[in-house]
């Protein structure tokens, strides 16, 4: 009691503080932006980056005079690869720190066990990575690629300029590898391709020994059939994987892997050499030319006073998402959930390939797709992309249960998951 | 004036060999200038050009664009050959192969190639060296000439062949040509014949061959190849079932050497160290220093880096082992549950302190070249990796059980495991001894790390993916017995390369798992229980 009545005094004469130091200084209290972005545990790898180009970002935009005349500051917490621990970190950022946006999450279970408290407490999530859609959410925007801005161009790529007959689709044992390769499968038939032509292969998470499933993926490959490995091999399992690849004499001109997880960050850890000519499929390339992009690869490391620090796609996914919100909060004039959820739709900013990338009423972006191959310094060169902006399909056309979907979260439909063929919302799942 | 009809043909082959320099001379730059423009289809037709071209200057060209060392220089639109000097590029003229300066890479445009224009490079070049004077040159050509079966290439291979003097190249070549064979339209009595000369051949490249020659053809073509495909078949299903026992004994290495360090800890002193696989990240992470100091001031080193890393990680490993017994185990002995918390506790302090040291992501551990490549035995395929790892495994076990059986550390350590109040009763140091067992044990963790960080991230997380397998190993092998280990080892590696193939890397490790814990509820001991009064 006696300390619940302290506590309270106590918050009281902070308040009046906060009000007096509001009136003191016309530009009134920084607005806060949350980062929930795993700093230990299996994720750390992937995450660590991200909340650093993170606080970059913040860091530039105060330089610039923060926004609506107020600094940001930046709230990170470390959920630690913990999924139920996202949860709890977010209604700590949103309940507490009182946030105003939120960019973080990269495992598509870690983004789906704090999609109820984003609801739930109105906030807004921007989330950076490519994942396997069949989702769209009112306080998410998602900045990473659906599987139409990345595995069907590349499967496309392929077929066109590869001539790929046969097909290995390899996966890490999760939602995203499944999916994906179920969308795949569907697309893959859709374009005459047989079912003995397709080998689905699914490995647990930090796989290492991968003799036997190499010797497999080439025995399946010599059936006289151009045949190429379509990779959603995730984090860690990719460098012995690649590695055993090389040792089994498997190169890239006899059978090209594809990799939808593979940027230049996971590239830094293996010499890559033995892999010139596999593939992977990103909206963003370091090595891409274009001034913009240069301009940030310089500032990115200064800020890491690394000058070797590579850069990659769920970066620019956070570079694009960033400016995505600073530009709606400066056109609804607040921070306010609602107003920038209404204002944010429509908005478009430089993406760092030299052109722009526009938020959609599915709260998805759009974006070009690149596909590269890798180079011997772990870089990526591009062979091939798309002429235009890709708009994303959310839901995907080729699964029977969410063909007929749309998401608009325009007024007055308002709704995540509207079936064209009912004309209800609500067609699948919640 | 019969005399005069040679001249007159010389005159005709003079005149010739001049027009052709003189359209070659005309030919070459707009030819190498096709290279650099236009679609990847469009550079494919004039790669096939460029090769059609017969020029001697064509191959280093074609090489070059391989390698993505063709540049097209900005200023002047010359091209040019670039080959890294530092920080600059050597640049030579790609047509007259004279040098042309240096240039950064912002001065010059890469020509780009893809993994298509790689292999129609490869090809061209292949019936562009057939010729050369290197045998392992030619060897490559024909190869490349192989899995690419264009008709053609025949032309080259034909002329080649006559010339050819070393019979193993020469087969091969011979075996390039009835692929080629295959793939024209040549009549039905030469395919059947080159379909035999495949079939001898006997490997996937040759199923492949034969294959697409089945589904391509009809009548006795169709036939034999279909026949051929079938044989070759069968064959590699005998070599496939040693390929398993192979990788087997190589996955079961990997697992020896994880195991063998907890076989002591755990298995002779009986503490539960959830920090084991931490100890084998040390050792991983050794090696990566030990490789960054010998690049940055020993380069030539650098094949030895490994056996500098040996010792250096035991004493890490070890080190810190011996450390850990010393400030938590010690006051922990009979409090399995306890143990078990505070080493796994250690285990997450460990990695977290490894996280921040070096970073969350994967360092480069490079190999030397005494372990890369690999060599084929039939038709089964080794690395030297793979193979030096297994060697190594084995140099461990037998070391430690020599250390165990016939030195005095080795007695003492038994004595103590065995009968702690009577060891000590007879002058033996047990704390000492405990300390320098678990040291021991931790020691050769970190030697696995030495070996694993050549076919596994060297990340923080490297030692969880162990740590599992290891007890398993342990348990399903019995407890407190070395040679249980090694045939637990050896047994669970076996096991699951075999399921693996029929029922994939999941549900394989699922059925493993599922045997060991019935296996468990037949013989609680494991495989080779130890007897007698050294039981209890």
């Amino acid at each position: 009691m006696k300390l619940g009545s302290v506590m309270r005094t106590g918050l009281v004469a902070a308040g009046l503080l906060a009000g007096a130091a509001g009136s003191a200084f016309a530009q009134g209290a920084p607005i806060k932006v949350g980062i929930l972005h795993s700093l230990s545990g299996t994720m750390a790898i992937s995450e660590t980056t991200l909340k650093d180009v993170m606080l970059m970002l913040i860091e530039e935009q105060n330089k610039k005079g923060g926004v609506l005349g107020r600094k940001l500051e930046a709230v990170v917490v470390d959920p630690a690869s913990n999924w139920p621990l996202f949860a709890e970190k977010a209604r700590e950022l949103l309940q507490k720190d009182k946030v105003a946006a939120v960019f973080g999450c990269w495992t598509s279970v870690s983004r789906k066990s704090v999609l109820p408290v984003f609801e739930e407490l109105n906030g807004l999530l921007f989330y950076p990575v490519q994942y396997e859609g069949e989702e769209s959410q009112r306080n998410v925007f998602y900045t990473g690629a659906a599987p139409n801005q990345q595995a069907i161009p590349a499967v496309d790529y392929l077929m066109q300029n590869e001539k790929v007959q046969r097909w290995v689709l390899a996966g890490t044992d999760y939602v995203y590898p499944r999916t994906t390769n179920k969308i795949l499968e569907a697309y893959l038939k859709l374009k005459g391709v047989k079912q003995e032509d397709i080998m689905i292969n699914y490995t647990p998470f930090g796989h290492s020994d991968w003799q036997s499933i190499v010797a497999e993926i080439k025995k399946f490959g010599s059936a006289g059939k151009k045949t190429a490995v379509v990779s959603t091999i995730n984090g860690d399992a990719n460098v012995p994987f690649y590695k055993e690849l090389g040792n089994a004499g498997i190169k890239a001109k006899d059978i090209p892997v594809v990799a939808f997880s593979v940027g230049e960050e996971e590239l830094a850890g293996v010499d890559t050499k033995p892999l010139v000519g596999h593939l992977a499929a990103w909206n963003y390339f370091q090595s891409v030319k274009n001034p913009g992009n240069e301009a940030f690869i310089k500032t990115w490391q200064t800020f890491t006073k690394n000058p070797k620090r590579v850069t990659n796609d769920p970066m620019e996914a956070h570079v694009i998402g960033f400016a995505m919100w600073i530009e709606a909060v400066k056109k609804a004039g607040t921070t306010d959930p609602d107003a920038v959820i209404d204002a944010i739709i429509g908005v478009s900013v430089p993406n760092l390939t030299g052109g722009y990338s526009t938020m959609m009423p599915n709260h998805h972006i759009t974006k070009p797709v690149l596909i590269g191959e890798i180079q011997g310094n772990g870089q990526f060169d591009t062979v091939w992309q798309t002429s235009g902006l890709v708009v994303a399909n959310e839901w995907s056309p080729y699964l029977a249960d969410s063909k007929d979907l749309i998401a608009d979260w325009r007024k007055p439909m308002n709704c995540g998951n509207f079936n064209v063929v009912t004309g209800k919302c609500g067609g699948k799942g919640k | 004036m019969p005399f005069l009809r040679p001249f007159a043909g010389l005159l005709s082959a003079l005149a010739s060999v001049l027009i052709a320099g003189m359209a070659l001379a005309v030919d070459l730059p707009a030819l190498v200038a096709n290279l650099t423009t236009g679609s990847f289809g469009d550079r494919e037709t004039a790669v096939g050009a460029l090769a059609a071209s017969g020029d001697a200057r064509a191959a280093p060209i074609l090489d070059a664009l391989a390698a993505g060392q063709l540049y097209v220089r900005k200023s002047d639109n010359t091209v040019v050959i670039g080959k890294p000097d530092g920080n600059q590029l050597a640049l030579t003229e790609a047509i007259s192969g004279k040098p042309a300066g240096s240039g950064s890479e912002a001065e010059l445009d890469r020509v780009r190639v893809n993994n298509r224009l790689r292999g129609v490079i490869e090809a061209a070049v292949g019936s562009l060296t057939l010729m050369s004077p290197d045998a392992r040159v030619r060897r490559e050509a024909a190869d490349a000439l192989f899995k690419r079966r264009d008709a053609s290439s025949l032309a080259a291979l034909d002329q080649a062949l006559a010339v050819e003097k070393d019979p193993r190249i020469k087969r091969i070549m011979s075996e390039a040509r009835a692929a080629s064979v295959l793939a024209s339209d040549a009549p039905a009595a030469q395919k059947v014949e080159a379909i035999a000369l495949v079939r001898e051949r006997g490997d996937r490249d040759a199923l492949g061959v034969l294959q697409a020659t089945a589904s391509s053809s009809d009548g006795e073509v169709k036939v034999a190849a279909t026949a051929g495909a079938e044989a070759v078949r069968q064959t590699l299903a005998a070599w496939e079932a040693a390929q398993n026992v192979w990788y087997g004994i190589s996955l079961g290495s990997v697992l020896l050497l994880a195991a063998i360090g907890l076989a002591i800890t755990f298995g002779t002193m009986g503490v539960i160290n959830m920090a084991h696989g931490e100890m084998v990240m040390l050792g991983a992470y050794t090696t990566f220093v030990v490789q960054e100091v010998i690049r940055t001031s020993a380069p030539h080193l650098f094949d030895a880096s490994l056996v500098i890393a040996l010792p250096l990680a035991f004493l890490v490993s070890g080190g810190i082992g011996i450390l850990i017994e010393r400030g938590i185990i010690r006051f922990l002995y009979g409090r399995p549950l306890d143990t078990l918390l505070a080493t796994w506790g250690l285990s997450l302090v460990l990695q977290q302190a490894v996280r921040s040291i070096f970073g969350p992501s994967n360092r480069e551990v490079g190999a030397p070249s005494w372990m890369s490549g690999a060599f084929q035995v039939g038709q089964l395929n080794i690395t030297y990796g793979r193979l030096w790892i297994v060697v190594f495994a084995l140099v461990v076990f037998f070391a430690l059980i020599l250390l165990l059986r016939r030195t005095p550390l080795g007695l003492y350590m038994r004595a103590v495991t065995q009968n702690r109040p009577m060891a000590a009763a007879m002058g033996i140091r047990t704390p000492r001894v405990d300390a320098l067992t678990f040291g021991l044990g931790s020691g050769i963790a970190g030697l696995a790390g030495v070996a694993l960080s050549q076919i596994d991230n060297v990340s923080p997380n490297l030692g969880q993916g162990y740590i599992i397998d290891s007890f398993m190993v342990v348990v399903f092998g019995g407890v407190g017995n070395l040679f249980g280990t090694l045939v637990g080892a050896t047994a669970l590696g076996i096991v699951n390369k075999f399921l693996e193939p029929y029922a994939g890397a999941v549900l394989g490790k699922i059925l493993v798992l599922v045997f060991i814990i019935l296996f468990i509820q037949r013989r609680p001991r494991g495989l080779f229980a130890l007897k007698g009064r050294a039981v209890e």
